[in-house]
């Protein structure tokens, strides 16, 4: 235990630069994906034909590609057309992109789970399509998507792992560098756990207080 | 004589291949109340929801205060806001409180200044007997009350006309009174309305004309007490006779 302990305090400091990278790439690509993924739904949603197969055949194209093929793509594939990125860019751009398919299909659920009563009502006093989605659908398909947007939350964080396959110095791939050079496995992958989780409770208790903030005026 | 309020020549609709509208031709004046009853599947909630757009329709013409009615051209927006509606199922917005739902059409619509919005909103609530539940959230109001917030929403609009689609099929039997109550001092203040409803008893009293439709056309009309009191033809005698003594 006590090694543990000299141990920890020593790579501590190593992995939570590592902890820095993992949320940047995981803040940064959930505001990504959930912006585009906004943006594939509504295009699902518009009743505009040649939109809605546009937007599905993106949605289902990055949801048969492995995120890892993805990222590898943006990271390796992309300067040879002149498109150079950090690896820090490509890694928030690809887990960004890739799961914007998700988020899409996420948010499109709840969408379509609204009344069409809804719609009609805001017809009637003279709204628009815009107007309509804005005031009237999102707010409360919102409370709807919250739960399963939680998991992708989660998910995403996780995922972050992946970036670390191009050359990101987030927590697995510090973890990964401190442990083949001291060889202490245990103490290495146990502190990347723990930090991982240590994340995750966050994430979990914010995803709770937003539906209990969205969750006003509902029947219980 | 000025022009009808609303204006309705030969509109035919068709679901797919069965006909619901079979050249439907009538028009409601400025300050007249019209109710439209007739069995379910007539076409009564059909042409109402032609009237404001939610729903096209294949042939003839329906006109507003003199603009044509097309649900998919922009100006479809303009003759909503004049033509305010309300629903079977209330359809309120159940993310926002009594108040908010009424203000909501006047200020993100018509740009009201805020303030100006709410008192009148207040005032309206006010009216239908709703003062105190201005904070209430719709789950927290009873049928009746919902739907007299939906008729507050509908006035919110300033509206020319307002068109009620069954207002009281879905309410409990001893919540009915007060949405009629309130449609009824609608009627006396002077509102141009038309009504789709089976409350034989409202259409008797408030309706200054009756149309029966069965089928998609309009079998009879009149004034109230002539359709509703000795309906000429043997569709409307039948109806009615279902209707009013249905065992």
């Amino acid at each position: 235990m006590q090694t543990f302990l000299r141990d920890a305090t020593q790579f501590l400091p190593l992995l939570l630069q590592g902890v820095k990278f993992t949320l940047i790439v995981a803040l940064g690509s959930l505001a990504l994906s959930t912006v585009l993924g906004l943006v594939w739904a509504l295009m699902r949603v518009s009743g505009i034909g040649w939109l809605g197969t546009i937007a599905k055949v993106i949605v289902n194209t990055l949801r048969g590609i492995p995120i890892l093929v993805q990222l590898f793509y943006i990271y390796f594939v992309l300067p040879e057309f002149g498109i150079a990125l950090t690896a820090l860019q490509a890694a928030i751009i690809g887990l960004g992109v890739a799961y914007s398919a998700y988020q899409s299909e996420n948010f499109r659920a709840g969408i379509e789970a609204i009344d069409h009563g809804q719609v009609e009502a805001a017809q009637s006093i003279g709204m628009g399509w815009g107007l309509t989605m804005r005031r009237v659908i999102l707010p409360q398909a919102i409370r709807l998507v919250l739960p399963p947007y939680g998991n992708i939350m989660v998910m995403m964080l996780k995922d972050s792992s992946q970036a670390s396959t191009i050359t990101v110095a987030e927590l697995t791939l510090q973890g990964t560098l401190i442990a083949s050079s001291t060889f202490k496995n245990m103490t290495v992958y146990s502190l990347v756990a723990l930090l991982y989780l240590a994340m995750c409770l966050p994430l979990m208790g914010f995803v709770s207080w937003l539906e209990r903030r969205f969750g006003k005026g509902t029947r219980r | 004589m000025s022009a009808p309020m609303i204006e309705i020549a030969g509109v035919t609709k068709s679901f797919g291949a069965f006909p619901v509208l079979k050249g439907i031709t009538a028009s409601v004046d400025k300050g007249e109340v019209v109710c439209l009853i007739g069995p379910s599947g007539s076409g009564k909630s059909t042409i109402l929801r032609c009237i404001n757009g939610l729903e096209s329709y294949d042939g003839g013409a329906i006109t507003i205060d003199g603009a044509r009615v097309e649900h998919d051209k922009p100006s479809i927006i303009g003759i909503r806001t004049a033509m305010a509606m309300v629903f079977q199922r209330f359809n309120l917005f159940p993310h926002r409180t009594a108040l908010e739902n009424v203000v909501e059409g006047p200020i993100f619509v018509k740009k009201e200044p805020r303030a100006e919005a709410m008192e009148r909103g207040r005032d309206l609530l006010a009216r239908v007997g709703l003062a105190d539940k201005v904070d209430a959230y719709p789950g927290q109001l009873s049928g009746g009350q919902m739907q007299r917030v939906a008729i507050a929403r509908a006035l919110a609009m300033q509206p020319k006309a307002i068109l009620f689609d069954e207002p009281t099929s879905a309410l409990d039997p001893e919540l009915v009174g007060e949405v009629l109550q309130v449609m009824k001092s609608l009627a006396d203040d002077g509102m141009t309305m038309l009504v789709v409803t089976h409350e034989m008893g409202f259409a008797r009293e408030v309706a200054d004309r009756v149309l029966f439709l069965d089928g998609g056309v309009i079998v009879e009309q009149g004034p109230a007490r002539d359709v509703l009191g000795a309906p000429s033809h043997p569709r409307t005698q039948d109806f009615l006779r279902r209707v009013l003594r249905p065992i």
